[in-house]
């Protein structure tokens, strides 16, 4: 009797799971369908789903038009050179604060100490500035403000413990890119802040909009507080014991770090990789902002089909699917380290 | 412990990195609040000066702030309850064992890894088209004369629909994983005391999930708070657009240095005021 319904209570959850697993999946397995149907059958798609001739034109239509290698190109150099970048500020930070922490802060100066010591150098650097019409009188002296405002909070980042160190990082990707927009688009653009004619150098010639100088960088900025925190939970994992064996018998620290420790923390060191692939493969707001042709990836791409002209849907479809797919599988791969890297390790 | 040396060194391995971020997370914020005082239009750049609070008040007495105001709360909202109760409701359901769970999975976490691009572009012609798409297909099926037109009637709801359809896999991985760590004496006991399910959804099983939520609420709510493809590229941003996109539209649209800043501004206060819960949430698991 109880076996009985136990396998009935099976089957119905097995149809019940099944059916919501592909009702969510649907929009994605439909943009498919659609990428292999010629245009004037995929605004009839619903009839004609199955009972239409298949075709592969979309994909070479798509290539021909809008140069779909070149974005995948793009993609990759900004999602892999980040990635390859943000390892190269992150191993040695998340070695650092789980192998060497500080457990109290280096300065003395106490929380409101730091608050009044910050308040007043912006308040400084604001009157200067406001006795002077709001205007530097010139660039050095807009330099030496700017750098009075940023020392005091970058110095009390610095002092801070371990513990806090890696809570402001955390919440260094909880900036709005809203808020960044601004400055960052005139810091990036022509005649903005940097790329203009300072008298002794003409910058004006240049600039970082559009350009993998500006984008690289940027996927690496955004994501690096998570790649820090995920390697930092990765290498809080490995017994401290192992890597003073190698100590007590002589290795150095080069050595106890290449030959112990990154052996060990590989698969944490890979699965950090995958996370930081998909959200720089995804990544939209930036892409959107700063770049239209040379260093645009794929998400541009895909706006493109925005506002086109004639009948489209199969072609953005096909295109879709070409955008999405490489992503889609290094996603199914890593599904299970993902939890940590997108939780912050507060789910294990 | 630590060595002396491995101290040391330990402090020049971190430097790298607290200096690059010190300098992404300052250097913008202290250009933001001085152009947040300053009359500064990209249309004529050299005719700049001091604005006071003006650039403030024209953000915030702008009609469309108020609306966007509304529109940034309700998308966060909205999504928030849909995708943490259907989250809740699919990390149940994939926790019972049945046939082919591994791939149920794979198929349901999916939405989550399409860029934001695709998934407005496609929702909004495949799926939500009020002539040639399906969901205008399903009810002319059924016999509805003039079908839905979604982004033209409910554009802030298709949005949300968008939106949490990309969210909704997150906090099912994120509970279905935290489910996966009850403990299994306490399952047991359950079951052998008869425990009703509900009663043992209420005073085990939600328990067990409730900082597990609260995580995923945090979370999602600073990326909601940040949505922008799924409202531009539908071409919604006049009558469903958010805090993000008014501030994108001023510097774009209007080419207002001053009046995006001040927009900035207020979208990271807003940011701020949920972000010191997480920090404190995550900060408190750091120390256990």
């Amino acid at each position: 009797m109880a076996r009985k319904q136990s396998t009935r209570r099976t089957v119905a959850i097995t149809i019940l799971a099944w059916f919501i697993g592909l009702l969510m999946f649907f929009p994605i397995l439909w943009t498919a369908v659609a990428a292999f149907k010629s245009e004037s059958d995929a605004y009839t798609l619903p009839q004609n789903m199955l009972s239409t001739p298949w075709t592969l034109e979309n994909f070479g239509i798509v290539q021909e038009r809008s140069d779909y290698f070149r974005y995948v190109f793009n993609t990759v150099i900004i999602a892999v050179l980040s990635t390859l970048l943000g390892l190269l500020f992150a191993v040695p930070a998340a070695w650092s604060m789980a192998f060497a922490p500080r457990t109290t802060p280096s300065s003395t100066i106490s929380g409101w100490g730091w608050l009044a010591i910050v308040f007043s150098c912006g308040l400084i650097a604001a009157g200067v500035l406001y006795a002077n019409g709001w205007h530097p009188q010139n660039a050095v002296v807009g330099f030496l403000l700017l750098l009075l405002c940023i020392v005091p909070p970058t110095a009390w980042v610095w002092t801070r413990a371990t513990t806090d160190t890696l809570l402001w990082m955390l919440s260094t990707k909880m900036m709005p890119p809203a808020g960044a927009l601004i400055a960052i688009y005139l810091m990036f653009n022509r005649n903005g802040l940097i790329f203009k004619d300072w008298g002794w150098i003409n910058l004006s010639e240049y600039n970082l909009i559009d350009s993998f100088w500006g984008m690289v960088p940027l996927a690496m900025l955004l994501n690096l507080p998570i790649i820090i925190w995920m390697l930092y939970t990765y290498f809080k994992e490995i017994p401290v014991e192992i890597l003073e064996a190698a100590r007590m018998d002589g290795a150095s620290l080069w050595n106890e770090i290449v030959r112990v420790l990154t052996p060990m923390a590989l698969p944490g060191i890979a699965s950090t990789c995958l996370l930081n692939l998909i959200l720089a493969w995804n990544e939209a707001f930036w892409s959107l902002n700063l770049t239209n042709k040379y260093a645009a990836p794929l998400s541009f791409f895909i706006s493109e089909y925005s506002s086109p002209e004639g009948q489209f849907w199969a072609k953005l479809s096909a295109a879709s699917l070409m955008a999405i797919v490489p992503i889609l599988i290094v996603g199914w791969f890593s599904q299970k380290q993902l939890v940590r890297g997108l939780t912050f390790g507060a789910v294990k | 412990m630590a060595t002396t040396q491995s101290q040391a060194i330990g402090k020049w391995a971190l430097a790298p990195s607290l200096l690059v971020l010190s300098g992404w997370a300052f250097i913008p914020l202290v250009l933001t609040i001085y152009f947040a005082f300053l009359r500064y239009n990209l249309q004529d750049p050299d005719n700049t000066s001091w604005f006071g609070l003006s650039n403030f008040y024209y953000f915030i007495t702008d009609p469309y702030f108020t609306k966007d105001l509304l529109h940034t709360l309700l998308l966060v909202f909205s999504t928030i309850v849909t995708t943490v109760v259907g989250g809740t409701l699919l990390a149940l359901l994939l926790d019972q064992p049945f046939l082919g769970r591994g791939v149920v999975r794979l198929l349901m976490i999916s939405p989550f890894f399409i860029m934001p691009t695709v998934s407005s572009l496609v929702w909004k012609n495949l799926l939500m088209h009020p002539v040639f798409g399906l969901f205008a297909g399903i009810q002319t099926y059924f016999g509805a004369l003039r079908p839905i037109d979604w982004f033209g009637t409910f554009p802030l709801i298709s949005v949300i629909i968008i939106v949490s359809w990309q969210w909704l896999p997150y906090a099912a991985l994120i509970l279905l994983t935290a489910l996966q760590s009850l403990d299994e004496e306490q399952k047991d006991a359950a079951a052998m005391d008869g425990t009703p399910p509900l009663s043992y959804f209420r005073y085990i099983v939600l328990p067990h999930l409730a900082r597990p939520i609260t995580v995923v609420i945090l979370i999602e709510t600073i990326f909601l708070l940040n949505i922008f493809a799924e409202i531009k590229l539908p071409g919604v941003g006049g009558v469903a657009g958010n805090l993000t996109y008014l501030v994108f539209s001023q510097l774009n649209d209007a080419n207002d240095v001053g009046a995006a800043a001040a927009g900035g501004l207020i979208a990271v206060v807003l940011a701020n005021l949920v972000s010191i819960f997480l920090v404190r949430i995550v900060g408190k698991n750091l120390e256990a």
